[in-house]
């Protein structure tokens, strides 16, 4: 069923909820957390739809709000919060409350928020879409153990990766970091086949997806080595490959449902790694609220620090210089098309392939047992330029 | 619990990383008995919903063995047809292809050398083609009659020889013998062929969510485990009811018995995991040797005509619609003694439960199909109400309910409102269905995917099994030769005896 209330306060929502659910027959709740979705009008639909269907493995209170614009400065003096309460069939396993704020009260919005969060459960907050720079210091993120942002959705991806690493606190995580975890899964798995060192990877995918970043930061943090990171039309993800001492290690997804996964010695293997709805990366995000230490990691590992040389080329003596940052990014499709893989020896990627961290190739192989010295990710200094050292 | 794979030096694998799943190596199964009701039913679309799920490994690769003419075409649309029916998950048709490049299919029968030789030529064939490694593991679907065929064949022709690097491992379905001495030779013959710990036994109770979750229950929580003894508990119920009658099992049924079928396995498992202490951690060796020592402790009611209960079901009405009597159905020996209903009562000699009794019952045709735990505290030792207050007032209690409608229920008393003093039973509940809907498993995907990582957890050691049958076989000897089955209406919660049997104690089973 659904409530409308116009001209509003939270208490009076609160007192709608307890109403709606009595109405309906059920006046016990099983919900397990409050999810804040932070959003515009444009966006709020699809949002809300994602976790409408994601609430069926987390029956969860969703508070969606939006910040109306105010189109004349008479408008935004006048403050209004105007409320949809759905429970009920209408509001997927849980309970929805849509807020829609106007003139000041939009500045304001925590202090909405704040009465109408579940007693003793998580919450987490999530920006569909612009995404304050500082998550964990903007209001109605504070109020949340977990923040969600979708550097997907961003304008320049890149940019917010950096943004995202600098402000990193735990409890922040992406969603583009939740749609590159089957083709992590998959590397993990393939790499438990053989015993090899890895020596370099390179990653592919489209221009303006930052999850090709973040799997290639992850492979950098991971494996100690160096990454280049290619472009190609997509869609998504394309492509890893790993040169090991026993041989390259492919993970090729052409049509963003089927991957092949190709080891030296070994037969090509089909795998289905099918891009994900966004329901399935909320409930992915969901499903575990403690920080994500792997994704700071990979985060801090620095998005200026991926290369774009090929390891085939000799090792240059770096120049001590700090004049670099991510060279492949600007290549454009057309030449990506030629061929992804195609070497481009640019003296100013050389550095960058110095800069990588100089460990010995021998050392991933002792990482079991190295895991304990590593620092944690809260103790590492965010790494902002590549030649640093 | 280590998964194989995943130890070692991966540096991609981190133990802080939670989103990354365990996925199985290289891999493949075989299964005997594809064309079996629990290959259609369970296991294709378990494989399937692992697929879905991205924990089988690339190139995993499924083999069925049976007498059936198919070719693998066949096959694989049997599958087909069984995940699209069966499926927990939705059908994908990309899992599907990534599935379907690794199934074979072999026609034979068990005592056939040649289709044992094309078997093992198939596994090497997939080796080669999809990359299994000559890891594989035999699921023996089949009557317990054919297991030492099959094992033999597997040992003759070289399909249980295991290399330094690559595993061969067995799965077996209950009936693990019908007595101790029968699963003594069952155990002999599998050992020969296959280590103990490549023998996987299934008993799918323990590849639920809820039993395990009987573990997190206790141990996890502060609030349980200090009132999880006799000075609090009372006693504890373990039912495992169905609705349904032998149907088509007749054959496999009658001379087993619900004693047999049931409580020696699930049942006393169940049990195990209630009772047991607190293992020193959660991996298979501390496991077992906790409900070892449970099983071990258990004592035997010294009247044993007194304290157990047996009965078979009458023709009656079930949920509004006539059924048929026990000894009625096809199949069924007119006189057979054979037991529909098994109810007994057991102690646990040890520190904690001496004095506590754990009633077990189980039975077909009974009035719903329920799985439960029910731990019953003592009344509280002193009430400040007069007697009318808590006339209504039960015995506090804990309820593991396993199935269906999986959650924990907890009643106690509570004030019902107005203006006299007057205390009722209420309950507080957590549903699985509620709080975590649509992500719990099918017991047989854990099952399945725990026999790929080679993680034994969660299946029955041999010692188990064998403690088991030292139990149940007293009291089976003693039902032999004294008297027969009580009969019981199909429909109703058992026979009277069994009533009985707890109002000695003054006690009364739970409608479940």
């Amino acid at each position: 069923m659904k409530i409308d209330l116009t001209d509003t306060t939270a208490s009076k929502i609160n007192k709608a909820l307890v109403q709606g659910r009595r109405a309906i027959g059920t006046p016990a709740v099983g919900m397990v957390l409050t999810l804040v979705i932070v959003t515009d009008e444009e966006d709020a639909y699809d949002a809300l739809k994602a976790a409408n269907d994601a609430s069926r493995e987390h029956p969860s209170r969703t508070l969606v709000v939006i910040r109306r614009v105010s189109r004349s400065p008479r408008d935004r003096t006048s403050s209004r919060l105007d409320a949809e309460v759905r429970v009920g069939a209408d509001a997927g396993t849980g309970e929805t409350v849509v807020l829609r704020l106007y003139g000041e009260v939009s500045d304001h919005a925590q202090s909405v928020v704040l009465p109408l969060l579940l007693p003793d459960a998580p919450v987490v907050v999530w920006w569909p879409v612009g995404a304050p720079r500082d998550p964990a210091k903007d209001p109605l993120g504070a109020l949340g153990q977990r923040r969600v942002t979708d550097s997907y959705s961003t304008e320049k991806p890149i940019d917010e990766l950096r943004a995202r690493a600098e402000s990193y606190e735990p409890g922040d995580t992406d969603l583009a970091w939740a749609r590159i975890t089957p083709w992590r899964s998959v590397l993990a798995a393939a790499l438990d086949q053989v015993s090899c060192e890895v020596i370099s990877a390179e990653v592919t995918g489209e221009e303006f997806n930052p999850s090709v970043e973040l799997l290639a930061m992850w492979l950098a943090d991971r494996l100690h080595v160096h990454v280049r990171r290619g472009v190609s039309a997509g869609p998504g993800l394309t492509g890893v490959q790993l040169e090991t001492t026993c041989g390259p290690i492919a993970l090729h997804r052409p049509d963003g449902a089927m991957a092949t996964l190709a080891l030296q010695g070994q037969p090509d293997r089909a795998v289905a790694l099918k891009r994900r709805e966004t329901s399935e990366l909320i409930a992915e995000e969901l499903r575990r609220l403690d920080p994500d230490d792997t994704y700071a990691s990979a985060l801090r590992f620095g998005v200026d620090r991926l290369g774009g040389s090929p390891p085939s080329v000799p090792r240059i003596p770096a120049p001590a210089s700090s004049a670099v940052s991510a060279p492949s990014l600007s290549v454009s499709d057309s030449a990506a098309s030629s061929g992804p893989l195609s070497e481009r020896a640019d003296p100013v990627a050389s550095p960058a392939r110095s800069s990588a961290p100089a460990l010995p190739p021998a050392s991933p192989s002792s990482s079991g047992d190295d895991d304990g010295d590593r620092p944690s990710p809260a103790q590492m200094p965010p790494v902002k330029k590549a030649a640093t050292k | 619990m280590a998964p194989l794979s995943g130890t070692g030096a991966n540096p991609l694998r981190d133990p802080a990383d939670r989103r990354l799943p365990r996925i199985a190596g290289p891999s493949g199964l075989v299964i005997f008995g594809v064309t079996g009701d629990l290959s259609r039913k369970k296991l294709m679309p378990a494989v399937y919903d692992l697929a879905n799920r991205g924990l089988l490994p690339p190139g995993f690769s499924l083999v069925g063995f049976a007498r059936r003419e198919w070719a693998n075409e066949d096959f694989a649309q049997e599958v087909h047809d069984a995940v699209k029916e069966h499926a927990r998950t939705p059908f994908r048709e990309e899992v599907w292809q990534q599935l379907i490049q690794g199934m074979r299919f072999v026609q034979g029968t068990f005592d056939d050398d040649d289709a044992f030789e094309r078997l093992r030529e198939t596994i090497e064939e997939l080796d080669k083609a999809q990359g299994t490694g000559g890891n594989f593991a035999f699921y023996l679907s089949v009557p317990p009659s054919a297991f030492p065929v099959v094992i033999q064949q597997l040992k003759k022709h070289g399909l249980a020889d295991q290399t330094s690097d690559s595993w061969r491992r067995a799965v077996i379905e209950k009936p693990f013998g019908h007595d101790l001495e029968s699963a003594k030779e069952l155990n002999a013959i599998v050992h020969e062929v296959f280590a103990p710990d490549q023998v996987f036994r299934i008993d799918h109770y323990l590849g639920k969510e809820t039993v395990q979750n009987i573990l997190a229950l206790r141990f996890a929580n502060q609030m349980f485990e200090p009132i999880w003894n006799r000075s609090f508990v009372d006693h504890v119920q373990i039912t495992m009811a169905e609705d349904i009658g032998i149907g088509g099992r007749a054959g496999y049924y009658d001379g087993i018995g619900a004693a047999r079928d049931v409580i020696q396995n699930h049942l006393l498992q169940l049990m195990a995991l209630t009772a047991m202490e607190e293992p020193a951690s959660f991996d298979a060796d501390a496991l077992a040797a906790e409900k070892t020592k449970v099983l071990g402790g258990v004592r035997l009611p010294k009247d044993l005509g007194r304290d157990t209960v047996r009965g078979q079901y009458a023709a009656g009405w079930q949920g509004g619609e006539k059924v048929i009597g026990y000894l009625e159905e096809d199949g069924i020996d007119r006189n057979s003694k054979t037991d529909t209903y098994a109810a007994i009562k057991l102690g646990i000699d040890n520190r904690r439960w001496a004095g506590v009794p754990f009633y077990l019952r189980t039975g077909k045709r009974l009035g719903r199909r329920v799985t439960e735990i029910a731990v019953v505290f003592q009344r509280a030792p002193h009430s400040p109400f007069d007697t009318t207050a808590t006339e209504e007032l039960g015995q506090n209690a804990v309820v593991i309910r396993v199935q269906p409608d999986e959650g924990v229920t907890v009643r106690f008393g509570s004030k019902v409102p107005g203006t006299s003093m007057e205390i009722r039973d209420v309950s507080m509940d957590f549903a699985y269905g509620e709080s975590f809907t649509e992500s719990s498993p099918e017991a047989y995907e854990r099952l399945i995917l725990d026999v790929l990582l080679g993680d034994s957890n969660l299946f029955p050691r041999t010692e188990e099994v064998e403690l088991s049958w030292e139990i149940l076989d007293p009291i089976e000897d003693y039902w032999e030769k004294n008297g027969r089955p009580a009969q019981y209406p199909a429909g109703t919660w058992g026979p009277v005896e069994a009533d009985q049997m707890l109002q000695r104690d003054g006690r009364s089973w739970r409608r479940p």
